[in-house]
Parts: C-alpha cells; sequence; structure tokens
C-alpha cells in the first residue's frame, strides 16, 4: 500500500441535532485523485467541511500525513497543506481577482504555484487583474476560486462541485485542464455530481448515501449498475 | 462673513468628529460588530493621556507615544478576551456586553478620577491662530482636521492598499472562506479592534486638549460618531470624514441662527439625511 496522505476514522459530522456523516472510514493515497460522489445532501460537502476544518472533530478522525487533524482550526489546516475550492465558488467580493488569488497565497508554502504561473494557465486572469471578482462570468470566477486555492501550494486539493452552474463547455474546459493543475505529487478530492466527468479524471471513487459510504473502488472496476445501486439505494 | 466663517469652523470641528467617527466605522466594517463603549473608550484614551502629560510631565502630543499603543492592546486584549465570544450570527450579544462595557468604564473612571471635569495642557498650541484673509484659524482645530484626514488616509491605504487590510476585508467578506486562507479571524478581529482603539487614542487626546471631559460624557461623543459614520455610508471612511464634516457644519451654522441650537441643529441634519438616504451619501463601494 503506498502512503497514505489521507484517511478518515470513523468520521461523523453533526448540524446541531441532525447527524450527516456517519463513522466514514475513507483513504487516499499520495498523488491520488479520487472521486466522492453521491446525491444532493448525502454529505459530500460536509465531508470536505470536516476535512478543511470548517467543521471541527475528533482530533483522530482526519489525519493528514498520518498527524491527527480533526480538531485543526481550518487556518491551521490551510498552513499544513490543504486547501479548498468550495460550493459556488465563495470569492471575497470586495478583493479584486488579484487580490483573491494574493489572498491564497497568504500561508506562503514553498511550491511550484505563484501569480505568474496562474495567469500562464488562465491567461483571462491576468487581463482582469484588477477588476472586482464580481464582475467575472462564472466559469471566470471559477478559474479564480482554483487560483486562490493553487496558491497556497497544497499537497491536498479539495474540489466541491466545480462544475455546478457552469456552461458545459466550460467545464469541459475546466477538467481538460485538471490533469496538469493537479500535476505531479499533488492528491486531491474531487466531489461532483457529474458523475462522468467524476470518473474521468479519478483512480477511485467513493459513492455517499445518507452520510454512509454506500461504494467503493478503483473507477475501471465498478460497473454503472453498481454505481446506480449506491447513487439512489435502489435495487 | 459669520455664515462662511460658521462653515470653515464646522468643517474643522466635522475632523474631531471624523476622529471619533474612525474606529466605530472600521471595526462595524470588519465584524459587523456595533460597539455602544466607543464613546468611553475615547473619554478613557483621553485619562490615559491626561494621566501621561501630568506623571512625565510631557506635552499632549507627546503623550500619543504612550497612549496609542496602550490603546491598541488594550484593544486587542479586549477583542480576543471579550468580544469575539459576542460575534456570531445575533447582533443583540455585543451591543448588550459593549453597553455593559460602557457602564464599567464610566464607574471605573469615576473611581479613579472622581467627577471633576479635567483638561490637558497643550500651551500655545491652545491659543495659538493664524489669519486666512477675513477668517482665523485656530491652529488646534486646523491640526485637529489635518490629523483626521491624515488618519483616513492612512487607514484607506491600509485597507486597500496592504496584504493586512487585504485580510480585513476578505475576513468581512466571508470568515469561513477567510479562515481557509490561513486566517485567524480571532486575530484579525483583534488587529482591527487594536487599530479602531489606536484611532480612538488620538481622538481622545484631541478631545481632551479642545475641551475639558469627565467620565460622564462619553455617550455624548459615541453619537456623534455614529453619525458621522451613518451620515457617510457605514463601511466608507473617506465618508465618514464627510460625514464629520456635514455634523460639524450643520453644529456651528445652527449656532450662528441661534446659540441654543448648536446640538439640535446637528440631530436635525442627521436625521433629514436618515429619512432621504437611509444607506448614507456614499455607501460602501469596493476599491
Amino acid at each position: 500500500m503506498p502512503d497514505l496522505i489521507l484517511s478518515t476514522h470513523g468520521l461523523d459530522a453533526h448540524y446541531g441535532d441532525f447527524q450527516a456523516l456517519y463513522g466514514l472510514d475513507l483513504a487516499l493515497s499520495t498523488g491520488d485523485v479520487v472521486a466522492i460522489i453521491g446525491a444532493n445532501g448525502a454529505g459530500k460537502t460536509t465531508l470536505l467541511r470536516s476535512i478543511a476544518g470548517l467543521l471541527r472533530n475528533r482530533a483522530d478522525a482526519i489525519r493528514f500525513r498520518g498527524r491527527p487533524i480533526g480538531a485543526l482550526r481550518a487556518d491551521r489546516i490551510a498552513a499544513t497543506g490543504i486547501a479548498l475550492v468550495p460550493e459556488g465558488r465563495q470569492l471575497f467580493p470586495s478583493l479584486s481577482v488579484e487580490e483573491n488569488l494574493l489572498i491564497g497565497g497568504r500561508v506562503k508554502r514553498p511550491g511550484p504555484w505563484s501569480l505568474s504561473k496562474i495567469y500562464a494557465l488562465f491567461p483571462v486572469l491576468e487581463e482582469r487583474r484588477h477588476q472586482p471578482s464580481t464582475t467575472l462570468s462564472g466559469g471566470q470566477q471559477q478559474m479564480v476560486a482554483i487560483g486562490r486555492a493553487l496558491m497556497s501550494n497544497p499537497d491536498l486539493i479539495l474540489f466541491d462541485e466545480i462544475s455546478l452552474g457552469l456552461a458545459p463547455i466550460i467545464i469541459r474546459d475546466i477538467y481538460t485542464a485538471l490533469p496538469d493543475i493537479i500535476g505531479e505529487g499533488m492528491s486531491a478530492l474531487i466531489v461532483e455530481q457529474d458523475i462522468t466527468k467524476a470518473l474521468s479524471v479519478s483512480s477511485r471513487v467513493y459513492c455517499l448515501q445518507e452520510g454512509r459510504i454506500s461504494l467503493e473502488g478503483a473507477c475501471g472496476e465498478i460497473t454503472r449498475a453498481e454505481i446506480s445501486r449506491a447513487y439512489f439505494g435502489m435495487e | 462673513m459669520e455664515w462662511i466663517n460658521a462653515v470653515v469652523q464646522g468643517t474643522l470641528l466635522g475632523g474631531l468628529y471624523a476622529l471619533f467617527a474612525a474606529g466605530l466605522s472600521l471595526i462595524f466594517g470588519v465584524m459587523r460588530l456595533v460597539n455602544i463603549a466607543h464613546g468611553d473608550l475615547i473619554v478613557l484614551a483621553a485619562y490615559l493621556g491626561l494621566t501621561t502629560t501630568v506623571m512625565l510631565g510631557v506635552h499632549p502630543l507627546a503623550a500619543l507615544l504612550l497612549v496609542v499603543p496602550a490603546m491598541a492592546g488594550i484593544g486587542y486584549a479586549l477583542q480576543r478576551v471579550v468580544l469575539n465570544q459576542t460575534l456570531g450570527g445575533d447582533i443583540l450579544p455585543p451591543l448588550l456586553v459593549t453597553f455593559g462595557l460602557s457602564v464599567i468604564l464610566q464607574n471605573a473612571l469615576l473611581e479613579g478620577y472622581t467627577a471633576d471635569p479635567q483638561k490637558m495642557n497643550a500651551g500655545s498650541l491652545e491659543t495659538a491662530s493664524f489669519a486666512l484673509g477675513p477668517l482665523t484659524l485656530g491652529a488646534l482645530p486646523v491640526l485637529t482636521f489635518a490629523v483626521a484626514v491624515g488618519v483616513i488616509g492612512g487607514l484607506q491605504w491600509l485597507f486597500y492598499r496592504t496584504p493586512l487590510g487585504r485580510a480585513f476585508r476578505a475576513t468581512s467578506d466571508n470568515q469561513d472562506i477567510a479562515q481557509l486562507m490561513g486566517l485567524n479571524k480571532a486575530h484579525v478581529f483583534g488587529l482591527a479592534m487594536a487599530l479602531a482603539l489606536a484611532v480612538t487614542a488620538i481622538a481622545g487626546i484631541f478631545l481632551g486638549i479642545r475641551t475639558s471631559f469627565d467620565p460622564s460624557i462619553g455617550g455624548g461623543r459615541l453619537i456623534f460618531g455614529f453619525e458621522a459614520v451613518i451620515i457617510g455610508g457605514l463601511g466608507n471612511l473617506w465618508g465618514t470624514l464627510a460625514g464629520g464634516v456635514i455634523l460639524g457644519v450643520a453644529q456651528t451654522v445652527g449656532a450662528v441662527i441661534n446659540p441654543g441650537w448648536q446640538l439640535l441643529a446637528g440631530h436635525i441634519v442627521f436625521l433629514v439625511i436618515l429619512a432621504i438616504r437611509p444607506n448614507g451619501l456614499f455607501p460602501r463601494v469596493s476599491g
């Protein structure tokens, strides 16, 4: 078994009295890209928010490179090398495009990504660097959100529904760029409702259903029928 | 000529009101916190300045070197230890806690300094004046106004041109996502309050040179500060300066019409602007 970069151990999550995740055991090897699929409300976003530290947990419920991080604050987790591209992009409206990218780089981890590398990857962002981020199209905003996460030079990047609300042609562009973005050494968790897209860039997949893992395996070995069953919970 | 003089003197007075208001504007802009104790913190700064000048025998402006860092430290500690616990979805807890803080500050100052009015002695600065055409301008009001412009300009630069300002704006926009950028919001809020109280220290010293003060006057300074912030538009620093000037001019012009109308005229102008432009004259615009 190759080195694990991330693992969860009986991970629960609650919103008040509502329990969103039930004892999840996940594992992600270094350099791997893993897809998390599942219907609305299955707990995918909750899982990413837990890993990123926006929901606190038992310390040993989440391990990152062997270190328990479940109880750390989100800003500490960012510093250890996990970045989240949040659902709905969530750029900072009072910041310009460039400022959104710069603030992503404030954890100052060493690595290949810099402002000029992001502009080389998404040239349109350099043209619009001084505009407020709210004036960009949805696809361009997604580029900023991805660039903002990359600027911290994370070892693990979490993508939450990056195709949501975007035109199909933009989605295709982003997924074409994704293997280059993730590149060498970086690991990724991709949460996606578009199963075909998710499986096309991943090596392993977990399917969540009502807060539990209903299916896991290598992308090549799982059949469509198994996915439908795990996704909808029906025979 | 009397009218022109009133407008000019009112504009200069507005500089002091802008100093009262800048700290309020800043902390509301960053963390949506309405600080009821702001006026009492201004008075606290004035008393700290008084103690410094009396004990060390220095000029009140030199006391700024000690009072500004002291107030900034108080601000950081206050935010981390007390006010951060009150922030959340509900606006009521911070209002109640800062109201309680206001009561505590007033009584502590009363205990420590008695109710006797005090004043800081700035020597010749208080009486110096110079002629500008037919008008006579006091050196202290001109200096106060210049400092207010400098403070607002400095805050504006800090907010829009520095990494710290970027962190303030990002945290104000979205606290969760700011945490994901490695920003500890408790620390960012602490820094914002430290900065706000550093400005409050400047306001308190200039207040204490200009007029006599006692522990009970904080509430009135809070009202002037609030009115300046709201006239100018929440979260807009240059708007806050404009709001202070409008309030100051309204008061001095009101006083020319009838000496008893000074404060009333300011409040009326505030209410009229609030009725016509509920978001203030210059609502927040981005960068």
